[in-house]
Order: C-alpha cells, then structure tokens, then sequence
C-alpha cells in the first residue's frame, strides 16, 4: 500500500514542481519528496519481505539500496539547491522546476525498481529513469549537453529494446515449463522447469542491456558522458543510486541462472564483462584530464570489480553487495565535491587546477578521503569489500584473472592519484586569486558524514546490516 | 499467409541495405509498419478484440504513418541532404545483410522447442541485427534513428511470436515502441534541428577522452 502512496506522491510532486514557479512552493515540495521518500523507507524497512500490489515486494537487497537511496538523496537535493542558486545567472524558475522535477522523478523510479519483484515492471521503471536522467543530462541546453543526452537516450534506447528482447526470451523459457507468472520468485522457484536455449539467450540480451545502467562493458559509453555533462548533483545519483539500478536487476537474473547448470556459462559472460570494464577504466584513469569524467570511470572500475566478486560466488557475492552499498556511500562525496572544484578554478581540465588545498580546506580533506576510499585504501570501507571479493577469486581458483586485475589496479589508482595530488599540492599555471569565491566549510559536512558512514559500515557493522547481506546472498546461495 | 508477410519483410531488409535516398527508407518503414499491421491480424487470433484493435491500431497509425510522417517533417525542416552516405560500399552491405539472414537460419536450427514457429524467430533476429548494421555503418544520425525504427520493427515481430499466450507483453513492446521513438524523436530531434543546422554525426563527436 504504502508503495503505491509512494508512486502517486512522487508523482503529483514531480508534476506540481514541473509546473510551479515559485520558490517557497519549490522548497516546501522537495522537502516533502525527502518526508515521503524517508517514510517509504522506514515502512519496508518494517514491513520486509512482505509483497505489496502484486508486482513489489521489498527483499533484503531492495531494501539495503533503498535505504542507500534515502540516505544519498537527501544531501544530492541539499547540493542541488546550492548548485541552482550558485548558478543564478543561468537559472529561471522553470528550469529550476524541470531540475527538481527530474531529480523526483529520478529518485522514486531508482527507488521503486528496488522494490519491483516482476521483471517487466523493472523494466518500466527503467524506461522512466532513462527519461528523467535525460532531463537532468541537458539541464545546460548548449551543444556538448545535447551531445552527451542524444548519446545517451539512443543507447539506452537501444538497452531497453535488448532487456525486452531479454524478457521475451524468458517468456518463451518460461512457456515450455507452463508457468505464465513472470516474477522473479515464481521464475527462481520453477527454475529446473525452463528451457535452458531460451534462457540462455535471455539472460544474454538482459545482461547486455542492463550494463547500460551498471556502467560495464559493452554499454558503458553513454554512462560516462551523462555523468560529465549532467550538473554535478545529478550526476552523483547516475553515478551511484542509478548503477544500482542495473546491479540489482542483473543480480536477479543471475539468482536465476544460478540455480540451473548454465551457472558456468553465465559466470564466464560476466567475467568477460567485468574484466573489459576493469581494462577501459584503467586504460582512460591514466589519460584523463576531466575530472569528472574521471570519477565517472572509476565507477566503471567499480562495478567490473563487484561483477568479478559475484561471478567468483563464495564469500565474493557478500563482498559485492558490500561493495555496491559502500560505493553507493562514496561516489556521491566525490561528485558533490566537484562543484566547489569548479566555483574555484571555473574549469574541471586537470592542466587548470592545482593547489585546493590553499584555497578551500574542508573541501580538499573530502577529495583525499574520497580518493583514499574510492581507490580502497584502508581505512576506506571498500578496502574490506575488495579484499574479500580479491579473497572469493583465490579460492574459486581464478588466479590468472586476480593477478591481472591486481595489476590495472595499480594502474588506475596510478592514474587517479596523480591527478587527485595535482589537484591538491601542485601550484596551478595561472589564477586569479582575488576572483576565488570562499566557500563555507559546512557545504562540505554531508560529504564528511558519507565517508565516515562508509568506514563506519565496513569496520563496524551493526547486526541488523549484516543480517540484510546475509539475506540477500542467499538469493544465490 | 503470415509467412509470406514476414519473407516480404526480410527481402525489404535486403532492399534496405541497397537504398541510397532516406525517402527510399521511409517508404520500406512505411511499408513495414503494413506488414507488421497484416502479420498481428493473423496471428494474435487468441487476444480479446479492444486489445487487438489496440495493438493493429499502433502498427498502422504509428509505424506506417505517424513516425514515417514525423521523419519527413524532420528531414524537410532541416534540410538533411537525402543520400544515406554509408561508410561501406552498397553491394558490402548487401553481403552482410545476407549474412546477417544466413546465421540467422543457422542460429534457428539449433531450436528444440516445439511451442514456437521458427520463422517468427529467423525474421526477428535478421530484422534486428540490420538495424543495428545500419546504424552502425550509415554517418547521419537521421539514418541512425531508422535504423533504431527497424531494431523496433524486429522487436515486435518477436513479441507476435509469444502474443497469444502473453498478449501483455505485446503491450510492453507497443509501450517501448511509442516511449523510445517520442523520446528519441520528439524531443530531441527537435532540438538537434535547432542547435545543429546540419544533422551529422561529425559534429557530435566532442565528447571523448
């Protein structure tokens, strides 16, 4: 019940701040988005595994990105006004209005594809985040925007007709076992009724389409460009409750596969997958000069890691739901960092920046924390997730595999902290200094709070939370 | 009777590959949409009539002449030159086309499922992977959207093959259709138009590393 309140509320909202224009009725609206997106996630939370509407049902990995979702949203909508009101000159109130429309409508479809049980209503909750991301990506309405939108409404155009190719497919498996009910718990429990042809090529066209979302090899490309040209606060829910999107949904057709012989089959595809993705990342994190872009790729690295951990099964597909929430804690410091980056220098070039540290303190503490957890040193929380995932491909015997991802590894973190130490000690070519606005170091505290709640999750894991992973994993085990 | 609907539509996919002029494509569109109104007529024979009429009327009304029109519309008001320009020569296309059919073929032997008539399956698959040949190897983007058209049209030949059982997911593949193409179409196109003067992909191709 709560769900459906859940949908129609997210709705009427997006759709009075599409059309309002002003701004207290801006603020008040947002501000009961984040009530009623906090209030679905404490009702799931008490109402677990209990299907609602038919078609949803919050298992415990839904539920663990969910409340992912509601702890990210809350300073992405923070950022997102200081990011309007800092970019004054540009702004109307009906842009204003179409941002948060789009970033509402973005959150709650994320948010409820969690929840979805049925394949085909992922998918249409899919469809919306491809629409609302596209928003989002020409908030700038100049031609690098319209590049990086077109790019990326075509190719997940083209994602979403592979994924329904994928479910017609499935369909077909299914019609041979006699079983017309298309959720994944009707799907996993007749799971040695299906036709294994069918199946195969379904979970093929799935996974390829889903990797749009997820950000791996083949589809990541359009990913990249969304997250460089969308506003920085929208970026970091592409770049992290988004991906989630595609990491839960493939995680569920492997739920399936896992269970029949094709375990094999489907655990080469997504090593393939994911070392490629590990490959491109590193290869562009050495080159890059685009700091966004540059974050943008490291979760590409990311998600190949996590699709190694769940292919290498064991301990790794704890490590990689681990991973996926802790990442999800992470990227988003990253990225609404990136906009006090771009008031300073008026630039996100690497040959442009350089000293942060003279110029904005708490704000250059968040990206070496933000380094030293996106590259998963400890203390970072991923440092424990990636040792285990590094722990499950030792001992599934996969060590050719382990030593090359070891070594793009090092690589990328090469790469990414040569940059990240450009950005912060070497002096830049040439500044204005008196033009370099202050910047409050309390615009910096919800990025604090998300690291520190990231090493707090890893280090010291409350009973409830491991209680949930546990849970999730034995969808496969 | 189907059968010969569904040959008329990979021989046009072969046709497709030879075509020079974009109006040459639209035609094939136009003609596709028909093929595609005529193959739901005979073989959704088990779904209830408004969601056949539903299903018929978006073949005929969107595919064969509501999209077709818009592309028209699109190409006039921008001025798009009318040759396809494709990287490869046109007699490549046709042998990779054939191909494309030929594996196809190939890939449906190895079916042991007696629910499903083949031939749904061949032409799915040889209309998709056209169009994602012909998206891959023609420069416009206006030839990229057709070529999205055509994956679209492959799409739905397949969900036809499932229809009687699962008439929802026929709805699912009409709800694609008319988001995708708005989507792609509606709103950007547009606004392609009026920030490009020339619709070619060389000038969205800035964003790179």
């Amino acid at each position: 019940m709560m769900i459906g309140i859940f949908i129609i509320g997210a709705f009427i909202i997006s759709s009075c701040l599409f059309l309002n224009r002003n701004t207290i009725v801006n603020y008040s609206l947002v501000s009961i988005f984040v009530v009623l997106l906090l209030g679905l996630g404490f009702y799931e939370f008490r109402h677990i595994n209990i299907s609602e509407l038919v078609f949803f049902k919050p298992d415990s990995l839904g539920l663990l990105l969910l409340l992912a979702l509601c702890i990210v949203s809350v300073p992405v909508l923070f950022h997102g006004y200081r990011y309007i009101e800092k970019h004054n000159a540009d702004e109307t109130p009906q842009s204003r209005g179409l941002f948060f429309a789009a970033i509402v409508l973005l959150i709650s479809a994320c948010g409820i594809a969690y929840l979805s049980n049925h394949i085909a209503v992922t998918w249409i909750f899919v469809e919306i985040t491809t629409l609302s991301a596209s928003a989002l990506i020409y908030h700038h309405r100049n031609i690098r925007a319209l590049e990086g939108v077109w790019k990326y409404v075509f190719i997940c155009a083209i994602s979403i007709t592979f994924i329904y190719i994928g479910i017609l497919f499935l369909s077909l498996a299914l019609k041979q076992a006699g079983v017309d009910d298309m959720s994944f718990d009707s799907i996993r429990q007749n799971y040695n009724k299906l036709n294994l042809f069918w199946l195969k090529l379904s979970f093929l066209f799935i996974f390829t389409g889903f990797t749009a979302k997820l950000g791996l090899v083949p589809m990541y490309t359009a990913g990249i460009d969304a997250k460089d040209k969308a506003p920085a606060p929208a970026g970091a829910l592409l770049a992290s409750v988004l991906m989630n999107v595609g990491f839960i949904s493939i995680y569920r057709m492997y739920a399936i596969m896992a269970h029949t012989p094709l375990r094999d089959w489907a655990n080469m595809i997504i090593i393939i997958a994911a070392l490629l993705s590990v490959f491109v990342a590193s290869v562009y994190m050495t080159r890059i000069k685009n700091i966004k872009r540059m974050f943008a790729y490291s979760g590409i690295e990311h998600m190949g890691l996590v699709m190694l951990g769940l292919a290498a099964g064991g301990v790794g597909v704890y490590a990689a739901i681990l991973h996926v929430v802790l990442h999800t804690l992470i990227k988003p410091s990253l990225f609404l960092q990136y906009n006090q980056i771009y008031w300073v220098y008026q630039s996100k070039s690497m040959y442009d920046v350089g000293s942060y540290f003279k110029y904005n303190k708490a704000g250059a503490i968040v990206v070496l924390f933000g380094f030293i957890s996106a590259s998963a040193m400890p203390p970072s929380g991923l440092f424990v997730s990636e040792f285990l995932i590094f722990q499950s491909l030792f001992e599934a015997h996969y060590i050719l595999i382990l030593l090359s991802v070891l070594l793009l590894l090092t690589m990328i973190i090469w790469g990414f902290g040569s940059n990240i130490f450009k950005l912060l000690f070497t002096p830049p070519t040439s500044i204005d200094e008196s033009r370099i606005p202050r910047i409050s170091p309390w615009e910096s505290l919800p990025q604090y709070v998300l690291l520190a709640l990231a090493v707090y999750l890893a280090y010291n894991p409350h009973e409830m939370f491991v209680t949930l992973l546990q849970d999730a994993v034995k969808l496969i085990q | 009777m189907t059968d010969i609907l569904l040959m008329v539509l990979v021989m046009s996919l072969l046709y497709m590959s030879i075509a020079n002029r974009l109006s040459t494509y639209l035609r094939i569109l136009v003609l596709q949409g028909f093929i595609l109104f005529g193959a739901t007529y005979l073989t959704l024979t088990n779904v209830n009539t408004v969601n056949l009429l539903l299903i018929m009327l978006e073949t005929i009304v969107f595919k064969a002449i509501a999209v077709p029109w818009f592309v028209n519309y699109v190409i006039k008001r921008n001025n798009i030159t009318r040759e396809a320009e494709p990287y490869l020569p046109y007699f490549v296309s046709l042998i990779i086309v054939t191909l494309i059919i030929v594996s196809a073929f190939i890939l449906s032997s190895y079916i042991i499922d007696k629910n499903i008539d083949k031939t749904y399956f061949v032409v799915a698959l040889s209309t998709l992977f056209t169009g994602l040949y012909l998206i891959v190897s023609r420069k416009k983007i206006i030839t990229h959207v057709m070529g999205y058209l055509v994956i679209e049209n492959g799409v739905f030949v397949l969900s036809l093959a499932v229809g009687n059982e699962m008439p929802m997911l026929v709805n699912l593949g009409i709800m694609l259709d008319i988001f995708a193409s708005v989507l792609i179409l509606g709103i950007f196109f547009n606004k392609i138009g009026d920030v490009l003067k020339d619709p070619d992909v060389n000038l969205l191709r800035n964003l790179k590393d």
